[in-house]
């Protein structure tokens, strides 16, 4: 399978990143070349073989039921939590406008 | 006095606890060293405050008296990927430029509680993205090595390139690194040091920058063995915060370090004699095979025989988790924000991310978006983890005929930065070794196993069960114990 110039683009948009025409030029054969090469992966017999999800057996923990177990997890850390955002107003993450 | 630099984790930690030297002078003699170094480029911002304030609370400790910890005054290099409380934690990219946390990682925060100290926050491939240390925002990082008779800039490998400069140049005894598919053992193989990665789930991820999180693991990159051990020990253990975490006790690895090999089987994976794989290299492997017999093991031959498609399939799953795991730089929360005049959220979004990744880590979002996307996710993606329950059942099988795996770390020694730039797929098989037990989860080590004739560092690679993190330990002591490799770069950054 190959990728055109337009899907490239289309891929982009999915993964909000813009790109200029010469970006695009430049990646649909980067990624083409790539796509080639893990074609061959078509190649295994994969029958009867269930796709890994965990690479270490591990069974997933219930934690315990309390408001607040572990400190640097809990809520109460609005100002932490702000501290990086670009644009913080009132408490709040700012962003531009969302409706047209 | 010795110059402190050229002392270990082990050296460093004994000589301030019997008296011999101070930690504050310790971390004196590294911070002067780091400071010397900057042609390398091995750090993006340097705290020696925080070495001295750590050094001076072991020093005073021990004026009382009291326990210094498994690392008390060994000041290390933190990889710019584990996020440092109120120190920029970047992950090499310009999108986290300038973003200070207010948490510190469970991997950091244990080092802090063993005693070290931090020298600085370490260079890498942006993102943990890259085998070369050539993909960072602030700049490549130099390897201290030089091809002998040429004075071209050699790559330190990659992802964790700043670590394993800082250690192999000693401005750093020790450091940390995070391997996702190769980026510890790629990189100590390439500048003569050692580094394990272990079993998934040993050390915490929380607060490690993501980047595929079924693969990403943290480990110690230092110049011995018993170094790792110690290091090992301290960044290892069960995290709540982490849902991955192994709730397993860890083992006092450098107590029980054991270089006799008397009845342990090693195997010698016949898939990886691959076309193209340079001749000192399998020279070099030659050499590890007889090093481990003398050391009382018995040889046996393997098969692994997914082995070749371990690598297409680690850059299916790895873009896949990225992908999703790079949704988060959006411009909102923390990190760089690109807003165009009169954009929109959706804009915002757009131009953010095309300011603040790089060409690697784009084509990497792309690809992953591509193979999650609806049509290509089964004929990809399942495919990729159907092939990767493959390689691990291929180690499963494995490990009824041996008790670890030997192989080279990497099919070629380190490359001059820029020669491999114009086609991304020959960059990516520089872990064609390393990425197989990366995607079974497997402990696995890179230790120094000698100079090729160009002067530069071979390493051996020692694989292991899940777990037996002390098997790979044992293995790989037994191999520098007879490997000998004091061999070290000349000062030329100076």
């Amino acid at each position: 399978m190959s990728v055109t110039r337009d899907e490239v683009a289309k891929i982009a948009s999915l993964a909000r990143i813009r790109m200029g025409d010469d970006a695009l030029d430049n990646m649909v054969p980067e990624l083409n070349n790539i796509l080639d090469w893990v074609e061959q992966l078509g190649e295994v017999d994969v029958t009867g073989v269930e796709p890994m999800t965990a690479v270490i057996p591990n069974t997933l923990r219930l934690r315990d039921d309390q408001v607040d177990a572990i400190p640097e997890t809990a809520g109460g850390r609005r100002e932490d939590v702000l501290a990086n955002a670009p644009a913080a107003e009132h408490g709040f993450f700012g962003v531009p406008k969302v409706i047209e | 006095m010795t110059d402190l630099t050229e002392l270990g984790v082990k050296a460093l930690r004994e000589g301030i606890a019997k008296g011999d030297f101070t930690a504050r002078e310790a971390a004196e003699a590294f911070n002067a060293a780091v400071e010397k170094a900057s042609a390398l480029n091995a750090f993006i911002v340097t705290t020696p405050d925080h070495a001295l304030a750590a050094a001076d609370a072991v020093d005073a400790k021990r004026v009382k008296g009291e326990d210094l910890g498994t690392m008390g005054g060994v000041p290390i290099g933190m990889k710019d990927l584990f996020c440092t409380d109120g120190v920029q934690t970047t992950a090499a990219s310009h999108i986290l430029e300038g973003f200070v946390p207010r948490y510190e990682s469970t991997v950091s925060q244990k080092l802090w509680e063993a005693g070290a100290g931090m020298l600085g926050k370490l260079n890498l491939d942006q993102f943990a993205m890259g085998s070369s240390n050539e993909t960072s925002y602030f700049g490549n990082v130099s390897s201290p090595w030089k091809k002998a008779g040429s004075n071209a800039a050699m790559s330190p490998g990659g992802s964790s390139g700043g670590s394993s400069a800082a250690v192999a140049a000693r401005i750093a005894p020790a450091a940390t690194g995070t391997d996702t598919g190769g980026s510890i053992r790629q990189p100590a193989a390439f500048t003569g040091i050692t580094g394990i990665k272990p079993t998934y789930g040993r050390c915490s991820r929380w607060g490690v920058v993501a980047f595929a999180s079924s693969l990403d693991q943290a480990g110690p990159m230092a110049r011995s063995v018993e170094d790792c051990a110690i290091m090992l020990e301290a960044m290892a253990g069960f995290d709540p915060k982490d849902a991955t975490s192994l709730q397993m006790d860890v083992p006092n690895w450098e107590a029980a370090l054991d270089a006799d090999l008397k009845g342990k089987r090693i195997g010698i994976p016949r898939e990886y004699r691959m076309d193209g794989t340079d001749a000192e290299i399998l020279s070099s492997w030659e050499q590890g095979k007889e090093w481990l017999r003398d050391a009382g093991a018995e040889i046996v031959d393997i098969s692994l025989p997914h082995t070749k498609y371990a690598l297409p399939a680690y850059y299916i799953i790895a873009p896949a988790e990225a992908s999703s795991n790079l949704a988060r730089y959006d411009g909102v929360r923390y990190g760089l924000r690109d807003l165009p005049d009169g954009a929109g959220l959706q804009d915002m979004y757009a131009a953010t991310r095309a300011d603040g990744f790089g060409d690697e880590v784009k084509r990497r979002i792309l690809i992953g978006t591509y193979v999650l996307s609806a049509g290509f996710y089964d004929a990809y993606y399942t495919q990729a983890q159907k092939v990767r329950a493959l390689v691990a059942r291929d180690f499963e099988n494995a490990w009824s005929q041996c008790d670890v795996i030997l192989a080279p770390t990497t099919p070629t020694a380190s490359f001059p930065l820029g020669s491999l730039n114009d086609d991304p797929l020959t960059m990516y098989l520089n872990d064609v070794f390393a990425v197989p037990a990366s995607l079974a989860g497997l402990p696995a080590m890179s230790v120094p196993g000698g100079l090729n004739s160009d002067g530069l560092p071979l390493g051996l690679q020692i694989v292991g069960k899940p777990f037996d993190e002390q098997g790979v330990l044992n293995a790989g002591l037994a191999i520098e114990q007879r490997a000998g490799f004091t061999a070290k770069p000349e000062a030329w950054w100076c």
